[in-house]
C-alpha cells in the first residue's frame, strides 16, 4: 500500500472515529449527566427522556455505534484492498 | 423437591457440564493456552467476554445497587459498558493485528523498552489480582449461603472447578466454559426479571415494562418517585448530586473497562482484524441484556420491597420474608412497638418532624442491596427451581471472571516474565509448563486470599478501574494513535497516572481523608480520569522534548493500522 493511499485509509478512519466518539459522548455525558435534569421535563412514555437516557438509551446507542463503525470500517477496508 | 435439592441439582449439573468442557478443549500448544489458538469465531468471542466481563457483583449486586441509588445508579450502567465502544473503536482491533499475546508485551515492544513492559507487567498482577479476590469470596459466599457449606469449602471448591479447566484448557478451555457460563447467567438473570415485569407492569419485556404502567393505571416510575418523596427519600428518577462526580466516576469506569488486561487480552483470541471489532459489538450486546434489564429489576424490586412491607403488620408478611430474615439480608427491628413494618429515611432531618408525627421511630427495615437478585424469584412466587437456577447463574458469574482472571495473571508470569524478560530459551513445551504451574499457584493464593481477604480487597473496584484508567489506556491509545510517542513520554506518563491515582485512593481510603478535601469534589472511584489526564499531558510534554522513537517503531504503528498483512 502506498503511502498517500495508507494517509487518506487512515484519515478516513479518524474522522468516523471523531463522529462515532462525538455521538457516544452526547447520549452518555450530555443527554445521560450533563441535560439530564432538563430532559426530564419530555417524556417518553413512562419515562422521564434524561432518566431514560441515564439508564437504558445510552446503552442502546453503543451497541449501535459498534455495529455503524464494523459496517464503515469493512467498506473502508475493501474499498482500500486492505480486508483480511 | 425444596430448594436447596433443586440448588444443588442445578450446581452440581453446571459445574459437570464446565467440566466437559475443558476435558473437551484441553490446550496444547502456548498459543492455544494464552490465546485459543487465535481461532475462536467473533460470536463465540463476544459470548465469552460477556461472561468474562460480568462478575458477580454484576450479577448479584447491580440491580440492588440501582435499586437504593435510583438515577445515580447510571454511573455503573453507562460506567460499564461505554467502554466497549472505546474497545471497538480504538483498542481491539488494532492490539489484534499487532497479534502478540499480552498488554505488556504490546506496551514493552511498541516502547522498545523492557522497564516499561515491567511497568505495565506489575499493574497487569495487581489488578487482576486485587479483583480476582473478590470472585473468590463471592463463589464462597454463594456455597454457604445456599448450600449449607462452610466459606472456605465454597472457595475451595469453586477454586478446584476453575483450577481444572483453566489449567487444562488455558484461553481455550476459559473460552468455551466462559460460553457456557454466559448462557447460565443471562438465563437466570431473565427468568426471574421476566416474571416480575409480567406481574407489575404486565409486560414480559422489563426494559419495556420498566416505563410501564401499574395495576392502579399510575405509571410506575412516577408511583416510585412519589412513594419515596413521602417516605422522606429523594425521588429515584431524577439528580440530587452535583454532576462533577457522576461525571468522572462514568468515566473512570469506561477507560477502565477499555483498558483491563482480562477484557483486553479476549481480543486477541479471534482470527481476524475485522472480527476483533465485530466481536466487541456482540460482546456489548450481550452485556448490554443484562445491564439493561438490571435497572428494571431495580424500580421493580425497590416498589414491590415498600408496596409488601412498608406499614404492615409484621405477622401477615408473606413467607419470604421470614425465610431472609434468617439470611441476615433483612432485618425488622420493631422500634415504636405497634407490631407493623416502618420503613423511611431517617437520616433526614427535613423529614424527622413528620415521621415522629406519624408516630415513628426510626427505620425499622434494614435490607442488604444483594437481596433485590437473589429474593426476586421467592417475592414473585416462582418456584424453586428458579431460586436454584440464580445461584447457578450467580456461580456462573464469579467463576467466568476469576478464570479470566487467572489467565491474565499466569501469563504475566509465564510469557511477560518468564519468555520474555528473565529466560528468553526457553522451550516452548518449558513455557507452557510454566504457564500452567503459574496459573495452579495464582488458584491457590487468589483461593487462599478469598477465604480470608486482606482489608484492601474491598475497595478492588476503584483500585483496579483507577490503575486501569491511568495506566494502560492512554498508553496503549497513544501507542496507535500518535506515532511520535516514544519510550519517555509513555513510562513517564504511566508512572505519573498510576502514582497519582494510587496515592488519592490510599489516601482518602485508608489515610484519612474526608469527602469535604476532595479535589472538585471527585471521589477516589473518579480520580482514575484525571490520572489518565495527567497521564496524557505528560506523556506528550516528555515526548516532545526527547527524541522520537527508531523508524522500526514507526514502522511497527503504520502495520497495526492496516488490517491486512503482517
Amino acid at each position: 500500500m502506498k503511502d498517500n493511499q495508507h494517509s487518506s485509509y487512515w484519515k478516513t478512519n479518524i474522522q468516523y472515529l471523531v463522529i462515532l466518539l462525538l455521538v457516544w459522548f452526547l447520549v452518555s455525558y450530555g443527554a445521560g449527566i450533563m441535560w439530564a435534569d432538563s430532559l426530564n421535563n419530555i417524556r417518553l412514555g413512562g419515562f422521564k427522556l434524561g432518566f431514560w437516557f441515564a439508564q437504558q438509551g445510552s446503552i442502546y446507542v453503543f451497541v449501535l455505534l459498534i455495529y455503524i463503525y464494523v459496517r464503515l470500517m469493512n467498506r473502508l477496508d475493501s474499498k482500500y484492498d486492505v480486508n483480511d | 423437591m425444596d430448594a436447596q435439592a433443586w440448588t444443588f441439582l442445578i450446581v452440581g449439573l453446571t459445574f459437570a457440564l464446565y467440566i466437559g468442557i475443558a476435558i473437551w478443549s484441553r490446550a496444547s500448544s502456548t498459543a492455544e493456552f494464552y490465546v485459543a489458538g487465535k481461532g475462536v469465531h467473533p460470536i463465540t468471542n463476544g459470548m465469552a467476554t460477556a461472561a468474562d466481563w460480568m462478575s458477580a457483583a454484576s450479577f448479584l449486586s447491580m440491580a440492588g445497587l440501582i435499586a437504593f441509588m435510583g438515577y445515580q445508579g447510571a454511573q455503573y450502567l453507562m460506567g460499564w459498558t461505554g467502554g466497549y465502544v472505546l474497545l471497538a473503536l480504538m483498542l481491539a482491533p488494532y492490539l489484534r493485528k499487532f497479534g502478540k499475546y499480552t498488554v505488556p508485551d504490546f506496551i514493552g515492544e511498541r516502547y522498545y523498552s523492557q522497564t516499561a513492559r515491567m511497568v505495565a507487567l506489575i499493574c497487569a498482577l495487581f489488578i487482576s489480582f486485587t479483583y480476582v479476590v473478590g470472585q473468590m469470596k463471592g463463589v464462597g459466599v454463594a456455597f454457604s449461603a445456599f448450600l449449607g457449606i462452610e466459606l472456605k469449602w465454597g472457595v475451595i471448591i469453586g477454586s478446584g472447578i476453575v483450577f481444572f479447566y483453566a489449567v487444562l484448557g488455558g484461553m481455550k478451555g476459559i473460552t468455551y466454559t466462559q460460553v457456557a457460563q454466559y448462557c447460565v447467567l443471562i438465563f437466570a438473570y431473565l427468568v426471574p426479571a421476566i416474571f416480575i415485569s409480567v406481574l407489575m407492569v404486565d409486560n414480559p419485556v422489563p426494559q419495556i415494562g420498566l416505563g410501564g404502567k401499574l395495576s392502579d393505571g399510575a405509571y410506575l416510575l412516577d408511583k416510585l418517585d412519589s412513594v419515596l418523596t413521602d417516605l422522606g427519600f429523594r425521588e429515584y428518577t431524577t439528580s440530587h448530586k452535583g454532576k462533577v462526580d457522576l461525571f468522572f466516576v462514568t468515566a473512570a469506569l469506561m477507560l477502565g473497562t477499555a483498558g483491563l488486561p482480562h477484557v483486553i487480552v479476549r481480543f486477541f483470541t479471534v482470527p481476524k482484524v475485522s472480527d476483533a471489532r465485530k466481536s466487541a459489538g456482540w460482546a456489548l450486546l450481550f452485556i448490554a441484556i443484562l445491564y439493561t434489564t438490571a435497572p428494571a429489576i431495580g424500580a421493580f424490586a425497590r416498589t414491590n420491597l415498600i408496596q409488601t412491607v412498608h406499614d404492615q403488620p409484621y405477622n401477615s408478611l408473606p413467607d419470604w420474608f421470614a425465610s431472609w430474615e434468617k439470611t441476615g439480608l433483612l432485618a425488622f427491628d420493631d422500634l415504636n412497638g405497634d407490631g407493623k413494618v416502618q420503613y423511611y429515611n431517617d437520616q433526614n432531618p427535613d423529614f424527622a418532624s413528620e415521621a415522629s408525627a406519624r408516630g415513628w421511630n426510626g427505620s425499622e427495615l434494614t435490607v442488604d442491596r444483594d437481596i433485590m437478585v437473589l429474593a426476586n424469584p421467592s417475592i414473585a412466587n416462582l418456584p424453586a427451581w428458579v431460586v436454584a437456577l440464580v445461584v447457578a447463574g450467580g456461580l456462573a458469574a464469579a467463576l467466568s471472571t476469576a478464570a479470566g482472571l487467572l489467565l491474565v495473571i499466569s501469563t504475566s508470569i509465564s510469557h511477560d516474565l518468564l519468555k520474555q524478560s528473565l529466560k528468553p530459551d526457553i522451550s516452548e513445551k518449558g513455557e507452557l509448563l510454566a504457564a500452567r504451574i503459574a496459573i495452579t499457584v495464582a488458584v491457590i493464593i487468589a483461593g487462599w486470599a478469598g477465604i480470608d481477604p486482606p482489608g484492601f480487597v474491598a475497595q478492588v473496584v476503584a483500585f483496579a478501574f483507577g490503575l486501569a484508567a491511568a495506566s494502560f489506556f492512554p498508553a496503549i491509545v497513544m501507542g496507535i494513535f500518535s506515532k511520535r510517542m516514544n519510550m519517555q513520554g509513555a513510562i513517564a506518563g504511566m508512572l505519573v497516572g498510576l502514582i497519582f491515582t494510587a496515592v488519592y485512593i490510599i489516601y482518602f481510603k485508608y489515610g484519612g481523608g474526608t469527602p469535604d478535601q476532595y479535589w472538585f469534589g471527585i471521589s477516589p472511584e473518579g480520580i482514575g480520569t484525571l490520572g489518565m489526564i495527567f497521564n496524557f499531558i505528560v506523556s506528550i510534554i516528555v515526548s516532545r522534548m526527547t527524541a522520537p522513537p527508531p523508524p522500526e517503531i514507526q514502522t511497527l504503528v503504520e502495520r497495526i493500522r492496516i488490517p491486512r498483512g503482517d
